[in-house]
């Protein structure tokens, strides 16, 4: 397990029809780095209002001024409740760091909510920097600042929308196992669902870590599929450990119940 | 078992895309309506999307699969389970006339209290200058209040109100959005269980008690009344509104209503929360108005007593609004 996402907060909501889903909560890190950007974004659009002001100015100087003085107002309050209405819970910097603010119940988020949730930063802002609200957020269960307990409102992450690359996971031309069906129908016997998922993932993922990492995680899972079918020595000498477990994937993945192998591999190279 | 996951992928992927899609227009466009026909079709692929994500999460746990499946029906959960108030159209006239002050007269305890805590604060502000007349620095760190009454009351009588010329504007905006923003606070203190409201108010009251007793000892009453009236007869009461706004919110943490959880108290009072919040800032706007182009002007320009009874007036029309209004309107939803 990747360290740092086994303290990631979880929160999960279960449907009627029995379904459960879990949403990640936001980190701090990351909910700062949005408030960081829609700073910035209030910040231009505060510049922008000032320099047409200015030209109105040329006018109406008094005139000018209180627009600049009101619409300031009303965009450094109304810019996260304007956001997060038009963009269902996202302001620019939720969108740019992939956040959302939901009901935390999983429900549609209410225009109540998201003015409340606004709107009561100030008494999260305390003393200084957001102090309180962020020792609410590191302590609270579900990562809630005071404004987000009071409108019910979750901030979570958004996976990434990217589904599984199965041609990470497609065979390659020539899997030695195939010449071994009965080892293959014991792997997939043997092996349980959890365990292919562990391989699968380290497949999926292995760009991710480092060299030595890599070499060291293969080994340790072509072990322990070793251990649980010994193929013949001549198989296991020819390959890495990476590219056994790569050819132990696409075996335990390459549908089972399809009795022609023709027609298994069309459909692992039509993917 | 184990999933052949690829096959299933290239099964299911058509309709999670087309979930998407359907939640993608809902998303964008927030009066959409789908007819009976899309809207089955909607439930369908929730249902289909919803038993994928329990297939996969037993039998092959990919997480992206997994994630990228428990967001898709958490976005369809949200628009499929949702039983609150449908999106109501904003009617403006019918929320100034009824939903304000109804919601208003809704929490009059915690309004009583509001005015109570503010009325505590004038006491003691007042009681305090007059016993050690020396605090007046510190209790009023105003500038503009250090100085004898009488001698401000003859610049301010000098002057006729030109010191602000070409200003006025620009005042009224800073006076709106300080006001707003104070009230605002008073509001929010409220999740500190009320103490931080009970703060703010009673400091507010402080300050108005010592102002007060600053210029009714030095003679000045018709001065200060002429002076603050005008506009203070609203930008008081909504202070005080706003820290209704607080103990209502308060109320929700402490618990009043013990029989729902904290959670449903909290959403039982967030819409008269917001309807207080649209309430205070709209009378903060006039009373902005007011202080920058008419609470200015003193005797000889305006006589205080024009000034005095335009104040009473106010607070005389407020007090029939928020006490009176809506009561004979029969009730009447506006139209979805």
């Amino acid at each position: 397990m990747m360290p740092g996402l086994s303290n990631r907060k979880t929160m999960q909501i279960q449907t009627p029809e029995g379904v459960i889903f879990s949403l990640t909560v936001a980190g701090i890190f990351s909910r700062f780095l949005a408030w960081t950007v829609d700073g910035a974004a209030i910040f231009a659009a505060a510049s922008i209002i000032s320099i047409a002001t200015a030209f109105l100015a040329i006018i109406s100087p008094d005139f000018a001024n209180m627009l600049s003085v009101i619409l300031f107002a009303i965009i450094s309050v109304g810019y996260g409740i304007f956001t997060e209405w038009c963009w269902r819970g996202q302001s620019l910097g939720k969108r740019l760091l992939r956040l959302r603010v939901i009901d935390a119940s999983g429900l549609k988020l209410q225009l109540s909510q998201i003015i409340i949730r606004n709107l009561l930063r100030p008494v999260d802002l305390l003393p200084i920097c957001y102090l309180l609200g962020g020792l609410f957020l590191f302590w609270n269960q579900r990562g809630q600042r005071l404004g987000d307990l009071a409108a019910n409102t979750v901030v979570v992450s958004i996976p990434s929308k990217k589904l599984l690359d199965v041609r990470q996971i497609q065979e390659s031309k020539y899997n030695s196992f195939r010449e071994y069906p009965h080892l293959e129908a014991r792997l997939r016997q043997r092996v349980k669902p959890a365990e292919a998922a562990v391989a699968l993932d380290a497949i999926l993922r292995r760009d991710e870590i480092s060299p030595e990492a890599r070499i060291e995680l293969f080994r340790d899972i072509a072990a322990h599929f070793r251990s649980l079918v010994p193929f013949e020595d001549k198989i296991d000498e020819m390959i890495t450990d990476e590219q056994f477990v790569r050819n132990a994937v696409a075996s335990i993945y390459r549908q089972a119940s399809s009795g022609d192998a023709a027609s298994r591999s069309a459909v692992l190279s039509e993917i | 078992m184990i999933l052949d996951l690829q096959q299933f992928i290239k099964t299911e992927r058509p309709r999670w895309e087309e979930l998407e899609s359907l939640l993608t227009r809902i998303e964008e466009d927030h009066d959409l309506r789908f007819n009976l026909e899309q809207t089955r079709r909607f439930h369908y692929l929730y249902d289909r999307a919803a038993s994928d994500l329990l297939r996969i999460s037993t039998f092959a746990s990919s997480p992206e699969i997994v994630g990228y499946l428990e967001a898709l029906v958490a976005r369809a959960y949200g628009e499929i389970h949702e039983t609150r108030d449908p999106r109501r159209r904003f009617l403006f006239w019918h929320w100034v006339s009824r939903e304000l002050p109804l919601t208003f007269r809704r929490h009059l305890m915690a309004f009583w209290a509001s005015v109570a805590l503010t009325v505590l604060g004038a006491l003691f502000g007042a009681g305090v200058l007059y016993v050690e007349p020396d605090t007046k620095a510190t209790l009023l760190p105003f500038s503009h209040l250090m100085g004898k009454p009488s001698e401000r009351v003859a610049d301010e009588e000098e002057s006729k109100g030109d010191y602000l010329q070409g200003k006025k504007a620009g005042f009224a905006g800073q006076l709106m959005t300080h006001n707003i923003r104070v009230s605002i606070f008073t509001l929010a203190m409220g999740m500190t269980y009320g103490v931080g409201t009970v703060v703010v108010l009673f400091y507010n009251g402080v300050i108005l008690g010592a102002v007060s007793f600053d210029y009714i000892q030095d003679g000045q009453t018709r001065f200060l009344l002429g002076w603050l009236l005008p506009h203070g007869s609203v930008e008081i009461p909504s202070v005080i509104i706003a820290g209704q706004a607080g103990f209502v919110l308060a109320g929700a943490l402490i618990g009043s209503r013990k029989r729902l959880s904290l959670l449903d108290r909290l959403a039982a009072v967030r819409g008269d929360l917001v309807t207080l919040i649209g309430g205070f800032s709209m009378l903060l706007v006039w009373a902005g108005l007011v202080e920058a182009f008419f609470s200015q002007y003193h005797e000889p320009v305006l006589p205080y007593g024009v000034k005095i009874g335009f104040g009473l007036l106010e607070l005389v029309m407020l007090s029939a609004y928020l006490g009176f209004s809506g009561r004979s309107s029969p009730p009447k939803d506006p139209a979805p």
